[in-house]
This record gives structure tokens, sequence and C-alpha cells, in this order.
């Protein structure tokens, strides 16, 4: 095992070498620095030309420049990242820019592929549990669709529809008795697809959740929720027992007493924490303070299992621990909606609350509430995040709906049903599993490609992250710039590359890493 | 399928009735028979080739096409007038696509006569989009090529001869991936004035590293199978077993993977072109136009529509080509056939009247 591993890495080292010296050579011979200066008349710029060419180094050939770009980047091993220095940045150190990249990038790219993963893996069981049905033929169409979408036609539809009507809606907020009827004659519709059974069956789900919807609608309407939205104890306590149940039925416990209870005690201590942690959300202002409690509600959450779970301690800690980190969100959620009334008030009054451009709201960048500014990002994330999402989601529904009908084609799926089970056990418990496992090593190959950013969605809604970098070290033949956003992204590729060959061997024993 | 009066033996009938209906679906049909067969009764595949063939057909016959030159904006020096540099194929629509026409309608709203509207200078949307259509599809196809020839080529000797050529092309491929496409068509677009044919073979170039992998992973485990090692014993040369017996088991999966990478090539060809770094103005692709128009959404959305929903549609009818033929070479994947058809059949197999 550590020998193929250290044989991979040296391997992987030589690949990027040659890439690098390959970008390298590419990037440099792609244009001409000089050239904005060459078309000047000015007499100053005979003199910037000279400092830039002694600057860049352009008088060595690109050859012999890429060893000494080489040699300072070697020194990343002993801890000194020395990348040079990006002229178009105003001589900002590569090192620095990539720095602040990263962090745009990462919040930006990685919410939006860990939501895919759970939507798509989601949406992909339930396609391939409705084989054959209207609601399997109706995804995998909109799959096609979704695939076939490029990306920043999608982002400009978005902008328009998705922020421009949305903020428009928000500036008058109301919903009309019919509209909230047709909405949840539309759910009812999409629900009773999924769910499934006999016509019965179907009825009643849809009827309920037509009832459901419309009702919390129009109640939203009337108390004029849209206005002046706000989550409260009321709805933590909804949004954590609905999370509770949620974790019961995916790890499939929902009936098990034990897990009930420690799950349930779990959720009664969210909600018994939320007033005394107002105090803590006020005076320890500080993003700090949001692992600082997930880490207590989930202690909480496994003391709960250690003396309730009873035989199935192990897993009734586990179960309960993710639950009760999982529910830290409701209430972080809870204060960021909190202060919605004054965000509206802060932002300015042409963009509208949710923002087409950018990472946050320049006014409020420095504002000292931390769930002010948490808010801000937010509603800033919402567009490119679902123009991301659209087009991944396709994808992991696809691979989900394969590998699980794969895999309930398995001898030891027959034997599961064969000898009584409830048909949730069989699929969340031996169906399910199994099913993640090609789908871990595509899921570590993405997250590989993440730090890369996205490019194009960056470039539309004027993100500043990695592909913004990399989009402007390449428009202005920036070599270091290109460089530094290459050996990132490379290195990344690699490592995961790696990591999926081992989750491969590690999640499925009969997959064995061979030391040829 | 006439089966006459008469009923068949009893042990025939029991040998008949042994048979599934998919063995009787297929009795005694060569692959390229049951592959077309197959093809053909996928209805989505079917529509959709039959939509991208009007798409073509209308792209080139149109606007007509330009051979040959640069395909960069010239006056002429005789005229005066503007004209593309090669040879110029003129087709049934009265406009071309860089001529600024008399704006007909207020601010170039679609009319009869530019049925997809005009832009601020006149310039007629349809015949744009058209060129456009033509362009990205030559990338398509040339990028299909290109890189389905390689990555057959490349895949076949890595995993036939296996050993250190293996290690090297791999490791050779391995270099090409971590290469982002993006720097290739950077430097492509600076040096050589990024046209579509330039742009189509250098992204041909370098996209054929994922069918080259799954190239020699097929011909890995097909090189171990007997039917191999009875033509090596029957003294086939090496490229007798290559061409003769491995590559057309392993067609399937070429032919599929193809189109699916044709798919991803209108993509990437858009998105390059949108950054400004496939396809630049003068030139036209559908993502350059998308990427000149982005800003006019507001004003003039028709500006916007057209060639997105052209991009769409490219690119889901080649994906659903691609679903239809992997339906068709992997039986495994059939869609279920219908259930009256299925009792139909059931029927005409047990004689009828037994159900």
């Amino acid at each position: 095992m550590l020998s193929f591993v250290s044989r991979r890495l040296l391997a992987t080292l030589a690949v990027l070498l040659v890439a690098s010296f390959v970008v390298y050579m590419l990037t440099a011979y792609s244009g001409d620095p000089l050239e904005d200066l060459r078309t000047q008349n000015d007499p100053a710029s005979v003199a910037k030309r000279a400092t830039l060419t002694e600057k860049l180094d352009l008088g060595t050939p690109p050859f012999f420049r890429y060893f000494k770009w080489l040699g300072s980047a070697a020194s990343c091993v002993i801890g000194q990242c020395n990348l040079g220095i990006s002229v178009t940045r105003g001589d900002e150190p590569v090192a620095h820019a990539l720095g602040n990249a990263m962090q745009s990038t990462l919040s930006l790219v990685l919410l939006a592929t860990v939501l895919s993963i759970l939507l798509g893996v989601a949406i992909g069981m339930t396609t391939a549990l409705r084989q054959y049905s209207g609601y399997d033929y109706t995804v995998t169409f909109a799959a096609f669709i979704f695939y076939s979408l490029p990306i920043f036609w999608v982002a400009v539809l978005l902008k328009e529809f998705g922020a421009i009507r949305f903020n428009e809606f928000l500036g008058n907020p109301s919903i009309p008795w019919w509209i909230a009827l047709l909405i949840g004659i539309g759910l009812a519709f999409v629900i009773q697809a999924i769910v499934g059974g006999h016509l019965r069956l179907r009825l009643r789900t849809a009827g309920i959740s037509l009832v459901l919807t419309t009702a919390i609608l129009i109640l939203l309407d009337i108390t004029q929720w849209f206005r002046s939205p706000s989550i409260g104890i009321v709805g933590v306590a909804i949004l954590a027992i609905g999370l509770g149940a949620l974790m019961l039925f995916v790890t499939s416990n929902l009936t098990k007493r034990t897990f009930q209870l420690s799950v349930g005690a779990t959720v009664v201590a969210v909600i018994a924490l939320w007033y005394p942690l107002q105090f803590l959300w006020f005076y320890f202002n500080n993003p700090l303070a949001i692992p600082v409690v997930a880490i207590i509600i989930a202690g909480i959450g496994v003391l709960a299992g250690f003396f309730l779970g009873g035989d199935d301690r192990t897993e009734a800690m586990r179960v309960a621990g993710i639950t009760g980190a999982l529910a830290t969100t409701t209430l972080v959620l809870d204060q960021m909606i909190m202060r919605w009334g004054e965000y509206v008030q802060l932002i300015p009054l042409r963009s509208g609350v949710i923002s087409t451009i950018g990472a946050n709201t320049p006014t409020l960048a420095n504002n000292p509430d931390t769930w002010l500014r948490m808010l801000d990002s937010s509603t800033h994330l919402i567009l490119p995040t679902a123009a991301l999402m659209i087009i991944s989601i396709a994808g992991y529904t696809r691979y989900t709906r394969s590998s699980l009908l794969e895999v309930l084609n398995q001898d030891y799926v027959r034997t599961a049903r064969a000898k009584g089970l409830p048909e949730a056990t069989v699929i969340m418990r031996h169906a399910f599993r199994n099913t993640l496992i090609p789908i871990a090593t595509i899921v570590a190959f993405d997250f590989g490609g993440v730090i890369g950013g996205a490019i194009i969605t960056e470039r539309v809604f004027a993100w500043q992250g990695m592909g913004a970098l990399f989009n402007q070290g390449l428009y202005h033949v920036d070599v270091n710039l290109v460089m530094g956003v290459f050996l990132v992204t490379g290195v990344a590729a690699v490592f995961f590359n790696i990591l999926a060959d081992l989750a491969y061997s590690a999640l499925d024993p009969r997959i064995r890493i061979t030391e040829s | 399928m006439a089966r006459n009066k008469s009923t068949p033996p009893r042990t025939e009938q029991l040998a008949l009735s042994e048979l599934t209906i998919e063995q009787r679906q297929i009795e005694g049909l060569s692959l390229s028979t049951l592959v077309r067969r197959r093809f053909f009764q996928h209805k989505a595949a079917v529509t959709s080739m039959i939509i991208l063939g009007i798409i073509i057909v209308l792209a080139f016959t149109s606007v007509g096409t330009i051979i040959g030159g640069s395909g960069r904006l010239a006056a002429d020096t005789t005229s005066g007038q503007i004209i593309l540099d090669g040879m110029r194929i003129t087709g049934w629509w009265p406009f071309d696509w860089y001529h600024n026409y008399p704006i007909t309608t207020v601010g170039g709203v679609p009319s009869w006569e530019h049925p997809f509207g005009q832009d601020t200078l006149g310039k007629d949307i349809f015949a744009r989009v058209m060129r456009g259509i033509q362009q990205s599809l030559t990338v398509v196809a040339l990028i299909g090529s290109i890189a389905t020839a390689l990555g057959v080529v490349i895949g076949a000797i890595s995993g036939f001869f296996r050993g250190w050529l293996d290690s090297l092309l791999m490791r050779m491929t391995d270099v090409i991936i971590i290469i982002p496409g993006l720097i290739l068509g950077a430097v492509l677009g600076r040096t050589i004035g990024g046209n579509a044919i330039s742009l189509g073979l250098l992204l041909g170039l370098v996209s054929w590293t994922g069918l080259a992998r799954l190239v020699r992973g097929e011909f890995l485990a097909l090189r171990e199978r007997e039917f191999v090692d009875a033509a090596r014993v029957a003294g086939a040369s090496n490229a007798r077993i290559i061409f003769q017996h491995i590559l057309p088991n392993s067609i399937g999966i070429i032919v599929v993977n193809a189109t699916l990478l044709m798919s991803a090539a209108i993509l990437t060809e858009t998105a390059l072109s949108f950054l400004g770094f496939g396809i630049t103005a003068p030139d036209i692709s559908l993502g350059q136009i998308i990427s000149q128009y982005n800003e006019a959404f507001k004003t003039r959305p028709w500006l916007f529509w057209w060639p997105g929903l052209f991009i769409v549609v490219v690119a889901l009818c080649i994906n659903f080509i691609g679903d239809g033929l992997r339906d068709a070479f992997d039986p495994r994947q059939r869609r279920m056939p219908k259930l009256s058809s299925l009792s139909r059949q059931f029927r005409e197999l047990t004689g009828g009247g037994r159900s």
C-alpha cells in the first residue's frame, strides 16, 4: 500500500513537471505582455517597457525562465512559497493572490458541489426505485436537457429570471390565492409521482400535499412572512424535528425505539438551547461560534445515544451526533434571517436582495456583525450556486440511477428481501451503501476539480476566484499568475486522483491495489 | 412472422418456448443488423437524428458557406465593398452574416423579413446564427473525428502491447489531461487567429484522452480472450489481431463515446468562444454571438435566445443519438418493452390461447 502510494506519487510528480513545462511555454508564447505599451505613443512608454522587461526577465528565453521559475516554486516544499509577482495585479505576489482567490472559489464551488451531490443522489435514487415510470422518464429527459445546456447561457437567464424577477417579487411580496393553489397542484403532482403506488395511495398523497402546500403558502402570505421573514423558535423546532426524522429515515431506523429516543433527545436539546444561544451568538459574534456550537450539540447527541441507545449504542451515538451537528445549521439560519429587515435597509437601493454580481456588498464587507455578513454572502451565493448546480445535478442523477439499478439486481438484495426485511431497510441499508461506492470515486474526482473554480460562472457573476485569476493571467500573458493557478489545480487534481483510488479499494474490498 | 395454422410437433413447441423473448428477437441476425434495428426502435434517437439533419441542411444551404481563405473581412480594392477572404458560395437566404442592412423594424424586432431580428448595426441574426451553427458543427465534426481516431489508435497500442509503451503513452495521456484546454485555446486564438478549422484541429489533438483510456481498458480485457489466442495460434499478425479481431469487438464502446465526445465538444467550443479564446470576431460561432450580445439581453432578447436555443438543440440531439447507440450496442441497458407488446409476443410464442 505504502509502496503503491509512493510509486503513484513519483509518477504523478513527473507528469506534473512535464505538464507545467508545457503550460509555461504555451503561455509564454501565447502573446506579448508588452503589447499594450508598444501601441502607445506616450514617450514614457519606452521607459515603462524597459522596467517591465526587466521585471519579467523577458531578456531570458522562456525555456530558461521556466527553470528559474521552477527553482523558486520548489521553495513551496519547505513552506515558503515564492511564485513570483503578478504584474497585471499591481505586483501582487502570486501566492497572496492565490490565497484570496482560493477562499472565494471554495465558498462558491464547494457549496454547489456538495448540494448537487446530495440532491443528485436523492433524485437518482428515486428515479431508480420508480424505474420506467412517468417520473423516471421525465427526470431522464430533464437530465439530458441539463447536460446540453451551456452554462453561460443558463447563468444569464438565471440573472434575468431568477434574480431580477424574484427581487421584484420581494419588493412587493404577495401571493394571490390562485397562485398558491397552482404551486400546490404542481408540487402535489410531483410528490405523488415520486411516492408512487396504487391510484388510491397516489390520490391521497396528492391530496395531502396539495392542502398542506397551499395552506402554508396562504398562511405565509397572510402573516406577511415574505416581507419580514423569520424562523424563530417555532421554525427551528420544525426544521430540527424534520431533520431528525430525515436522519432516522436515511439510516433506516425510523421504527426503532432506541434511535427515536436518542435522536429525539438531541432535537429537544437543540430547541431548548435556542434561547440561551441567543446570548452566545450576540456576544461571541464570530464565525468560530458555529463549529463550537456544532461540537457541543453533537456532543449532546453522542451522550444521548450513549445513555438511550441500548443495544445499538454505537450506531445511535453516531446518528444522534450527526443530527446534532447538522441541526446547528438551523440555528445559524435563524440568526441570519433575523437580520433580514436590517439587511434590506443597508444594501444599496438599486440592487435587489438577490444579488447578481460579486461575492459581497462592498459597503458591508467590514461590517462587525458576522451574521449580517453571512446573510450578505448567502444572497450573493444563491445565483452562481444555482447555475453550477443545474449543470452538475444531471450527472449525479444519472450515475446514481444506474448504480442503484445495478445493485438492486444483485443476489444479496434478493436475499435481504427474501428473509422478509422491510423494503425501506433493504434499500437504505443493503442497496444504498453499495450504490455509493462508484459514486464516491466520481465525487473525489470532482472535488479535485473544485479548486480550479468555475471559469465561466465566475466571469458571468463577476466573482473573483481562481477561474477569474486564470482568465486574467491568460488575457494579459501574465505567466506567473497562470502558473500559480495551474500549480494549485494540478496538485489538487493529482491528490484527489490518488485519493479516489484509495477510497475505491477501501470501500470495496473486492478491489485490491496491486503492486504492479 | 406469419404462423401456419398447423401446430408444430410437441418437441419443437417445447424447444420454442424455452427460447426467451429476447433470444427469439435476435435469432440468426448479424451484429450490425441487430444494432441498426435496436437503434431505430429508439424513438428519441431517431427523432434527434432527423432534427440534426434538418439543422445541418438548413445551416449550410441558407446562407451558403465559404471555402478556403482566412474568412476575414476585407475591403475589395476595385469596388470598395466588404468581401470575405475565400471562395464564397451563396445560399437561398437573401442576407449574409457580415453586412449591415437597414433596420426595418423599431429596434430590430423580429419581422417577416428578418425572422430572428436584427442587431443595433442592422446585421441579420438569422444569417449570423446559421453561420454560427456551421462553424460550431465544423469544430464538432473535426474534434469528433480526430479525437476518435487518435484515441482508438493510442488506446489500442497501449492496451495491446502493454509494457513500457503502455506506461509511456498513459503518462502522456495524464500530461494532456492536466493541461487546461483554455490555455490551448488562448494560444491558438492569438497566434493563428481562431477560425473553426484550426480550433477544431487543435482541440481534436487534445480531446482523445478519455476515449484512449476506455479503449485501452477494453483491449486489456479482450486480448486475454480465447479467440485472440486462437487467432495467434493460426498465425495472425499483430495488426490483423488488432484490426480484425479485437477492434470489431470494441466498436460499441468507441461509437458511443465518440458521440458523447462530440456533444461535449459543442459545449467546449461555445464556452471557449464565449470567453473570447475560441473563434473570435469577425468570425462567428454560437458562443461568440452570445458573448457579443450578452449585455443586450434586456433590450433585445432575440439576440440572445436564438443562438442559445440552437446550442441546446444540437447538444441535445447528439446526446440522444449517443443514448440510442448505447442502448443499441448494450442490450442490458435496453428500455423495457411496452407491456402490450410483451404479452403479444408471449401469445405468439406460446401459440396463442394459452395465456
